[in-house]
């Protein structure tokens, strides 16, 4: 077994460089080998902590320029920053269809925006929201508590188990591949977005996300993408996750169902609002 | 849907309390019980998590056939003497009322709307009657402990504002969204607390413990709790919570939890809190399955006096559903275009 694999890195590999590396074990392409993360007592990378994306995927995971954001009136503090994307190569690979979808979407974006009604973020979307998430990492289980929407999943890191019926944040088995937290997320359904921009997906999307520490206060976040009722093949995304160094950090609450009703039941009202677009 | 699993469980509710609502307090009792009847003696250690804190951690049911508040015929008395005088006493308070669910089964739901269904939702179905969730074994009477087995009075300034405030939304009841119960909302059911009450269904919990935190997700409405044990002090006043701001800590193998900081809107057994609302709770793991979960929620702006509650959680496998309730609520607008379509007959 061990032969076999020597052989296929030696394969794989540039032969001079790959000839030295064979006195050492070799370690998985996606971790940055340098960084071992502190361990908790249980000798398993410690994850605990309050991890936040400091990037612009949430408005698009594509690189994007700058544009105007879609209500006139809030000008340049609800427009667009730039971003250089996460996504690996940059453009996704979209079935012709599903790429028209993306520019409905994205023109109707102020109706069909899921995170506009408060809906829960997915997996990955989740992660990269301007929100910050916990990790409590129990012993059987890890628990990933997102402040946006108060959304929440529990990562049963026992045998794999199957889910009961399709959800908002799917269903996430876990385990851990030397430095890295691994977890196959399914059962997810088709009602998240990964953006603003109208990213979307079907119900067949798997992810399988990777949490790697790469300093102390630095995770690196990978996801790998299938959904071949969409995309033409698996696609990756990848970003650091950072510390809030706060010394009082916390989730907070972001009960966002308060700030969404008006846009979801206000035309249902007995009385209309005074002055549209008021939040009261 | 929602609306009408949302009706059931208020017309459970209204069972319970119309069950021991005229109760005469009782005075001068028995000094309350708080130990709970030995269970079989067994060989058992508290497990610990590697950090050397008992491990409270797994899935858990709280739900439970004890009334909040203890039936009126009761009295004093904390505990039943067995099983068997516990089911004899529920089938006569209940008016000798059998049938499927027999003492487990609150004594009826009613027809509380008037539409000619006597029961929305059989209460089996709820896990409340049958085999059809594991319940801790409890002897108890009522949850709120203590000679009287209920929650005290308000004060009489909070009695009349609450009367005020019925009597508007009452009238306003379908006006808009922002009018509808904070349940309907979706925003809380009013029972994650703290404290942490049974609900007629979904009443299932899990415990993670990580460095310095425990983390505790309730499947209703997947309101979640992450409660710092690191000796941090509460947040700042100015941030309200509808879940409150709680911190823990452990005396000896019990987490105790304090939590303040509610939101004004927030309800604890019926009544709005104010801003000096202060709950206590203690999480002790009791034995392999059990974890037993005692509150005290004090409020002087609200209550006469503070109470205190006891329950047992049990032990079961699998995991949580995910309750999205927001996502899912069609009820919202469905209920709003029928009052609209109502004005317009």
């Amino acid at each position: 077994m061990r032969i076999c694999r020597l052989g296929g890195w030696l394969l794989a590999g540039t032969a001079g460089a790959a000839l030295l590396s064979l006195a050492v074990i070799p370690t998985p392409a996606q971790a940055p080998a340098a960084y071992k993360a502190l361990k908790t007592k249980d000798g398993k990378p410690n994850l605990n902590g309050i991890w936040q994306a400091n990037n612009e995927a949430n408005w698009d995971i594509r690189p994007h320029a700058a544009y105007a954001g879609p209500v006139y009136t809030l000008g340049a503090a609800y427009s667009t920053p730039a971003g250089l994307g996460v996504v690996d190569g940059g453009e996704l690979p979209y079935k012709p269809e599903a790429a028209a979808k993306q520019k409905d979407n994205f023109t109707n974006r102020l109706k069909l925006d899921p995170e506009i009604k408060c809906y829960m973020g997915g997996v990955p979307r989740s992660t990269y929201m301007p929100y910050p998430f916990q990790i409590v990492q129990g012993t059987g289980t890890i628990m990933f508590v997102y402040e946006y929407a108060g959304a929440v999943r529990v990562i049963n890191m026992g045998a794999p188990t199957k889910a009961p019926a399709d959800s908002w944040m799917g269903w996430s088995n876990g385990h851990w591949e030397g430095e890295s937290l691994v977890v196959d997320v399914t059962s997810l359904n088709d009602s998240t977005w990964f953006d603003r921009a109208g990213n979307w997906h079907s119900d067949a999307l798997h992810v399988i996300e990777r949490y790697t520490a790469i300093g102390p206060d630095a995770l690196q976040y990978e996801a790998t993408i299938d959904d071949p009722k969409v995309f033409t093949r698996q696609w990756k995304m990848g970003m650091p996750l950072y510390r809030r160094l706060e010394k009082n950090a916390q989730i907070l609450e972001y009960k966002c169902v308060e700030f969404a009703e008006e846009v979801l039941y206000g035309h249902l009202r007995k009385q209309p609002l005074q002055g549209k677009g008021d939040s009261k | 849907m929602r609306r009408q699993l949302l009706s059931t469980l208020i017309a459970l509710v209204a069972v319970v309390l119309l069950v021991s609502a005229p109760v005469v307090a009782q005075t001068g009792a028995q000094a309350s019980v708080t130990a709970k009847p030995a269970p079989a003696a067994k060989a058992w250690t508290m497990p610990r998590t590697p950090d050397g804190k008992p491990d409270l951690q797994g899935v858990y049911s709280n739900a439970t056939t004890i009334p909040v508040a203890r039936p009126a015929n009761l009295g004093a008395k904390e505990f039943y003497d067995s099983e068997a005088d516990k089911a004899a006493t529920a089938a006569a308070a209940a008016g000798g009322r059998g049938g499927r669910g027999g003492a487990a089964r609150p004594a009826a739901a009613a027809d509380p709307e008037g539409n000619g269904l006597a029961v929305h939702y059989d209460t089996s179905q709820f896990g409340l009657g049958g085999p059809t969730v594991k319940r801790a074994a409890s002897l108890r009477t009522s949850i709120i402990t203590g000679p009287e087995g209920r929650v005290p009075a308000v004060l009489p300034e909070v009695a009349k504002a609450a009367q005020d405030r019925r009597a508007y939304q009452q009238a306003h009841q379908w006006d808009s969204a922002q009018n509808r119960p904070l349940a309907e909302r979706c925003i809380t059911w009013g029972f994650e607390g703290p404290p942490m009450m049974p609900v007629g269904y979904n009443s299932t919990l899990e415990i993670v413990q990580g460095q310095g935190y425990v983390g505790i997700v309730q499947e209703m409405i997947h309101d979640t709790r992450i409660i710092p044990t690191d000796g941090r002090p509460h947040g700042p006043a100015e941030i309200k919570r509808w879940m409150g701001d709680s911190v823990g800590h452990w005396e000896g193998d019990t987490l105790v939890v304090e939590t303040v900081n509610y939101n004004p809107l927030v309800v604890i057994q019926g009544q709005q809190v104010s801003d000096a609302a202060k709950v206590t709770e203690r999480f002790t793991r009791v034995d392999a399955d059990t974890i037993t979960y005692q509150f005290t929620v004090d409020d002087p702006k609200v209550w006469v006096k503070p109470f205190s509650g006891e329950y047992n959680m049990v032990h079961i496998d699998g995991g949580l559903y995910e309750y999205a309730c927001h996502e899912g609520n069609y009820g919202m607008a469905n209920n709003l275009s029928g009052a609209r379509a109502t004005e317009k007959k």
